[in-house]
């Protein structure tokens, strides 16, 4: 702990770009709250969701899901050898909402209302359980980082008492995150007949919540691979805890091909697949390219088991979740919705923005606090020597 | 007694007087218009046009004619509208219209995203927008007065009364007149039934009517998922307590053996 007794930031040009990238995203976000959405954005009356709801929020949610399925294989089901990626998961992952919150925010129209769904129960609305959903598990995300908060700090009764919060916070931490994820999927149900076959089903908060899940592990391993170059981290020695990991992605990107069939059979959908129109070809190459295909590669032990193999597989899965919101609310929908959208300067610098300013507080964290497998470690291994010295020196232990 | 507009389009000369009328009862301004194919104006519903004659240009062999779609919100029997907005903003009212509270609303459109119509509408160019739709009048009806649109129709294509016996009417009119009319009283089924109804004698889907639509309440659809929440909340979370003092026991088991 001793290199961290004082709060350090280095800058590095890329992170002077990231800061520009933020600052630029700042003004964006002021104008935009000042001027209005129309004045901002390319929304319209065709297309009242565009890239902030459609990237910022559905995909950005799922993006971080990463965090409650990790949570719930190393904390629910303490299975410990996992235990080396689960702050890393945490970290990314509250981030990732926060900055959904942000996302959120600036999209609604009128923001200074934005309280008005926890006091009026519009409890008929997806959108109701969506919203009340994230912003409690962005609380109760924020509440498990007070452990490591006051690690940090050191301040041991506030961190006895997280402690004492966490199993309670591990719980409703998974609870909420398996409802939202799912709901973000029936928000889609509403537009039967409308949303292109291959993705409208009434089974969709099931694909949502299978898709969040699968690409937990792929996410994990992609953001690990990356802080690895970042920091000089030997990324080999986290390759048989992730790709024991990614067991759980393949056997659900299994999953959710077979329950896709059954859905389309049962809902006699087939002939929207093959019909050759663009919304069938996009939906092909998301199952080929991005459900298959990564399971495939995963199934090979030469590419498994191999570094630059794993983090591709993992960068397909990813990008496969990103395609796959981005054909429900864009490609599924416009036929139905007419008109055309594409999003405005502002729209992408603003998402552009949140994102560089994610990075950013990652940066910070990590260089700041106990996040990696090596840092904890040092960590416990000073705890230990500070109790035998405080022994042999006659005193009770300082630290349990 | 639940209220209803009846529009038969056979009887529609393209006067848009109704339009005028809307925009003229709800104080809706200008807005610069464009050019559009079939001389419609404005081109499309938007936040200062509540209601649009649609004009549609319809060739049969070497036949070519005119026929008029006057369009507004359905005020549909269970609006999709109604079960999208998280704050209870748009409401279905006893008499029929579905109204907007204004202040309530936060903006976030999935009203818009929601109606199988396309019928509400966001006022783009203002800083704080608000949502914006035909209401059928509410505030003439409380005052005892049929929506400004259906007074000023001077051919009686459009009128004003009780659902059930508009239904009632339209399906005598259709009995009446054989061959005269479609048989089919858009509005009477689609998406659970609608407050407006519409009598044509040329096949809806020629006039822009989206005919390959449920007949099922969209509400029904979201509720048929949206009620299992709290159990699955109330069981999951039973499921994960009892998975964690499980494991956990496990784990230390395996821990005091001196793993
Ligand atoms: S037509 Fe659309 S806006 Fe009108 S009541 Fe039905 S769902 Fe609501
Ligand atoms: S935009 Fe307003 S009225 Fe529409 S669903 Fe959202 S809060 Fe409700």
């Amino acid at each position: 702990m001793d290199q961290y007794t004082r709060w350090t930031f280095r800058m590095t040009p890329y992170r002077v770009v990231l800061i520009a990238l933020t600052l630029l995203m700042v003004g964006v976000a002021t104008y935009r709250l000042l001027f209005g959405l129309g004045a901002a954005t390319n929304l319209n009356d065709e297309w009242p969701w565009g890239l902030w709801i459609g990237f910022d929020v559905l995909t950005g949610v799922a993006l971080a899901g990463g965090g409650f399925s990790t949570c719930f294989i190393i904390h629910i089901l303490h299975k410990k050898k996992y235990h080396s990626i689960a702050r890393a998961a945490l970290l990314t992952s509250l981030i990732g909402y926060l900055l959904v919150m942000g996302g959120l925010f600036f999209d609604i129209g009128r923001w200074y209302n934005f309280w008005r769904p926890f006091f009026y129960w519009g409890h008929h609305s997806v959108l109701f359980e969506v919203f009340w959903c994230v912003s409690l598990y962005t609380t109760v995300q924020v509440l498990e980082f007070g452990h490591i908060l006051f690690e940090r700090i050191k301040s041991e009764p506030l961190k006895k008492l997280f402690d004492w919060m966490l199993p309670g916070l591990f719980i409703i931490g998974v609870m909420l995150p398996t409802l939202h994820q799912s709901s973000l999927g029936s928000l889609y149900i509403i537009t039967v007949d409308r949303l292109y076959p291959t993705w409208w089903s009434m089974i969709i908060p099931v694909f949502f919540l299978t898709s969040a899940v699968f690409v937990g592990p792929a996410m994990v391993t992609f953001e690990g691979w990356l802080a690895s170059k970042a920091y000089g981290r030997n990324f080999q020695a986290e390759m048989p805890v992730l790709t024991s990991l990614w067991k759980v992605t393949a056997w659900l990107l299994a999953f959710y091909f077979v329950l896709k069939c059954i859905d389309l059979t049962y809902r006699d959908a087939w002939g929207y697949v093959f019909n050759g129109s663009f919304e069938a070809n996009m939906f092909l190459v998301e199952i080929l390219g991005f459900i298959l295909l990564p399971l495939v590669l995963f199934l090979i032990p030469s590419v498994r088991n191999s570094v630059g193999g794993l983090v591709t597989t993992s960068i397909l899965v990813v990008v496969g979740v990103v395609f796959n919101r981005m054909n429900v609310v864009f490609t599924g929908m416009a036929d139905a919705a007419g008109g055309h959208y594409f999003p405005s300067w502002m729209e992408w610098s603003l998402t552009i923005g949140l994102i560089s300013a994610g990075i950013l507080v990652y940066c910070f964290v990590v260089e700041n606090f106990n996040i990696f497998h090596e840092d904890q470690e040092a960590y416990k291994a000073k705890l230990k020597k500070e109790k035998a010295r405080a022994v042999a020196d006659g005193g009770a232990p300082v630290q349990a | 007694m639940s209220k209803g507009m009846l529009i038969d389009i056979t009887k529609c000369i393209g006067c848009r007087a109704c339009q005028t009328a809307c925009k003229q009862w709800n104080d809706l301004p200008a807005v610069s218009t464009s050019f559009s194919n079939d001389w419609s104006n404005p081109p499309e519903l938007n936040a200062y046009n509540w209601t649009r004659v649609g004009f549609h240009l319809l060739e049969d062999g070497d036949q070519v004619q005119w026929r008029f779609a006057k369009r507004q919100c359905m005020h549909c029997n269970e609006p999709a509208c109604e079960s999208a907005c998280f704050v209870h903003a748009f409401v279905k009212t006893p008499e029929g219209p579905v109204v907007y509270k204004e202040n309530l609303c936060v903006g976030c459109r999935y009203c818009m995203l929601a109606c199988p119509f396309q019928v509400p509408k966001y006022e783009w160019d203002k800083a704080f927008p608000l949502v914006r739709k035909c209401r059928m009048c509410y505030d003439r009806l409380q005052e005892g007065m049929e929506p400004a649109c259906t007074t000023a129709c001077p051919t009686g294509a459009n009128i004003f009364g009780d659902r059930e016996e508009l239904l009632a009417e339209a399906k005598r009119r259709i009995k009446n007149n054989p061959g005269k009319y479609i048989d089919h009283v858009y509005g009477e089924k689609e998406v659970g039934g609608t407050s407006v109804l519409y009598l044509s004698d040329v096949p809806f889907e020629k006039l822009g009517f989206r005919t390959d639509i449920t007949t099922k309440g969209i509400p029904q659809y979201t509720w048929s998922v949206l009620k299992w929440t709290p159990h699955i909340a109330i069981g999951w979370t039973a499921i994960l307590t009892a998975l964690y003092m499980y494991t956990k026991r496990r784990a230390d088991v395996e821990e005091e053996d001196g793993h």
